[in-house]
């Protein structure tokens, strides 16, 4: 079973102070929800988890652990911006121990909330069912119809790099082709596209929980939070908050693994991965470029090529 | 005197409000999310979340507010102020938890040193319509936190949800102005008997499990404990427990000027961010999460009881529901119970 080894191999690595602290997942308080956890002794191995509901990109965490040696248990996604991260230099080598588990794909807690009346009080996994139990209700839903958007769509399940990899890899076939919501996006007239982006962006509360849960966000000072030169007001003008949400995105490009982090962060649910989508689509057609796939291929917007494209060049 | 409002009467009688007053309520956004906003039409009200995202100190401390506006013509500077509030309000839906919220800010905003003018204005020209909890949900800890799922304190009218009708109390002076209103009947002392059913069942189901009483005597041993260690690591620093607060209420003052006008705006701002601590000079006293979680938590339990009698926070869970990490402040509070706290502070307890 996934979740004995990964505990197995956590003890190990702890009792070999071959590592600092693992960080993998813990039971939640909640149902549906796993958490974080960080552990830094053998005795405590046995909180660690693994489930459908361990949504987090994990590698966020690894900017304030700096002086560390950290054990990670890595999804496919996680291991990609982990990836992104080493061409931007932000490891020592050796600095990470990566435990790599082939992912089941992650469960959409909200969609499955949503999909039931009344609170959700007890919930657990049962092949490929979630059973779901509230005051007065019990059902059985079907697994694959409540996966985040951003796994449904996934091709990289298994960790691409990983110094150990718990289970066998896993057959990489998306259950889509292309994000649900980029199809609509895409065949919107700009008017209508921008409409819908206005909409979304509306709901900002400036909490900044999509850039925090993002490992790919990491500038020391975001350009939101610059007083000088100050590029943005933070009252909630819908020029202040588009303004934001363009400039996140757009910083992503050939950056973003697509793991979804940012839109399960949001307390407003507003829709962000279409637009990280649409530039990791935009990556790949035009530069044959995806983040964290090659560890030594420089993302396409830091490098240059002699033979770069240049009629855009007038 | 007991009434109640059939619900079938219910959008009449907010339209009947509404050339008075402007009325405020809780309206979807989108599935799942809502928000307190002014409302145009009584339609809008959606009471589908027994929380919604923003809570209602949104209506009195709105997360951006212009404080003034100012003007040069031509050698003249002129200043515009804005804080007056032109028409009467009523804010409707807010549960016992976020109200007596709006009673902690009030203790901090209108004290006898300083009024916040912006905030004092607004909860003057305000008529609260207080919703009991007939169903907490299992985050809700109030009845721990010091409130009820039905207090009524700081509402001046209240309604219980009787399935067909609410239930009406008028409970001030503001809410007796009520008592002609031509929607509201009499009672019938069948819905006293349910009104009480329903209060047994919700304080039945939030219970007093979390250990919050005394809880600023524990913390006042665990400045630099190594409780701090561990319980910050998730935390990644947004602003949601913060700003989803319904007690939280720091803000940041900022001007928006360009040529030769402007405005100063007030913003909410939130402890677990990096800018909120940051000193001129480039030093941060609070440099890491580790500080800045021990902030929000120590405000909450051990500075603001100090200062007020009471914790800075009333259990509505929003914290728990919202994090995207899933950072439990129940875990964190019950980490500090009398029983759990040795770990931390030896026998200094």
């Amino acid at each position: 079973m996934v979740q004995q080894k990964i505990r197995e191999k956590a003890r190990e690595l702890l009792t070999k102070k071959a590592v600092d602290l693992i960080i993998g997942f813990g039971e939640g308080t909640l149902p549906l929800r796993a958490t974080p956890l960080f552990i830094r002794s053998p005795e405590e191995v046995d909180r660690l988890i693994w489930n459908s509901f361990c949504e987090n990109n994990l590698a966020t965490y690894l900017h304030k652990l700096s002086q560390f040696k950290v054990g990670l248990v890595v999804k496919g996604c996680d291991s990609r911006s982990i990836i992104a991260l080493s061409l931007e230099k932000r490891f020592k080598p050796d600095q990470l121990f990566l435990i790599g588990v082939p992912c089941q794909r992650m469960v959409d807690r909200r969609r499955v909330k949503k999909a039931v009346k009344g609170e959700i009080l007890r919930a657990h996994e049962q092949g490929d069912q979630i059973m779901v139990e509230g005051e007065d209700f019990k059902t059985a839903l079907k697994r694959d119809d409540f996966l985040y958007p951003s796994c449904r769509m996934c091709t990289h399940r298994t960790p691409i790099q990983a110094n150990v990899l718990i289970g066998d890899p896993v057959e990489e076939s998306p259950l889509i082709e292309t994000h649900p919501e980029v199809k609509d996006f895409e065949k919107k007239s700009p008017e209508e596209r921008w409409k819908y982006f206005e909409k979304e962006s509306s709901r900002c509360i400036q909490c900044y929980a999509c850039r925090e849960a993002c490992p790919m966000c990491y500038c020391v000072e975001c350009f939101v939070d610059s007083y000088n030169p100050k590029w943005i007001e933070k009252g909630l003008s819908p020029s202040d908050l588009e303004f934001y949400h363009i400039v996140r995105a757009y910083h992503q490009t050939g950056r973003c693994s697509g793991c979804g982090a940012c839109e399960r962060a949001c307390p407003m649910e507003i829709r962000l991965t279409y637009l990280t989508q649409k530039l990791n689509r935009d990556a790949k057609e035009l530069f044959g470029f995806e983040a964290g796939i090659d560890a030594d291929a420089p993302p396409p917007l830091s490098t240059y090529e002699i033979e770069d494209r240049q009629e855009f060049i007038k | 005197m007991k009434l109640k409002l059939d619900k079938k009467d219910f959008e009449n009688f907010f339209q009947s409000l509404m050339d008075e007053y402007d009325l405020y309520a809780p309206v979807q956004l989108a599935e799942g999310v809502s928000v307190f906003k002014k409302i145009d039409h009584p339609g809008e009200v959606n009471l589908t979340q027994l929380h919604p995202q923003k809570p209602a100190k949104d209506v009195f401390f709105p997360q951006s507010e212009v404080m003034f506006r100012y003007e040069k013509v031509g050698k003249q500077n002129q200043m515009h102020s804005t804080e007056e509030v032109k028409r009467e309000r009523i804010l409707f839906g807010a549960r016992p938890c976020d109200i007596e919220a709006i009673s902690i800010i009030e203790k901090v905003f209108v004290g006898e040193e300083y009024t916040d003018i912006y905030f004092l204005e607004k909860r003057k020209k305000t008529t609260i319509i207080g919703l009991g909890c007939n169903h907490p949900l299992s985050t809700c800890f109030c009845s721990s936190a010091g409130g009820d799922p039905f207090l009524r304190a700081g509402s001046d009218l209240f309604f219980i949800d009787l399935g067909e009708a609410y239930f009406v109390e008028l409970l001030t002076e503001k809410g007796m102005a009520f008592r002609k209103n031509k929607f509201f009947k009499e009672a019938d002392p069948k819905d006293l008997t349910l009104v009480k059913e329903l209060e047994e069942k919700a304080f039945e189901k939030v219970g007093f499990s979390i250990p919050v009483d005394g809880i600023e005597k524990r913390l006042d041993l665990m400045g630099e404990s190594s409780f701090w260690d561990r319980v910050h690591e998730k935390c990644i620093g947004c602003r949601i427990c913060t700003y989803l607060c319904p007690t939280c209420h720091c803000f940041d003052m900022v001007d928006e000027a360009s040529n030769d006008k402007g405005k100063r705006v007030r913003n909410w701002d939130s402890c677990l961010s990096p800018l909120y601590s940051l000193e001129t000079s480039g030093h941060n006293p609070r440099p890491t999460t580790r500080e800045r979680t021990r902030q929000r938590l120590m405000h909450k339990f051990n500075y603001f009881p100090k200062i007020f009698d009471r914790v800075a926070c009333v259990g509505c869970g929003r914290c728990i529901l919202y994090c995207p990490v899933h950072f439990d402040i129940r875990e964190a509070i019950n980490r500090t119970s009398p029983k759990r706290l040795k770990r931390f502070v030896g026998e200094r307890l």
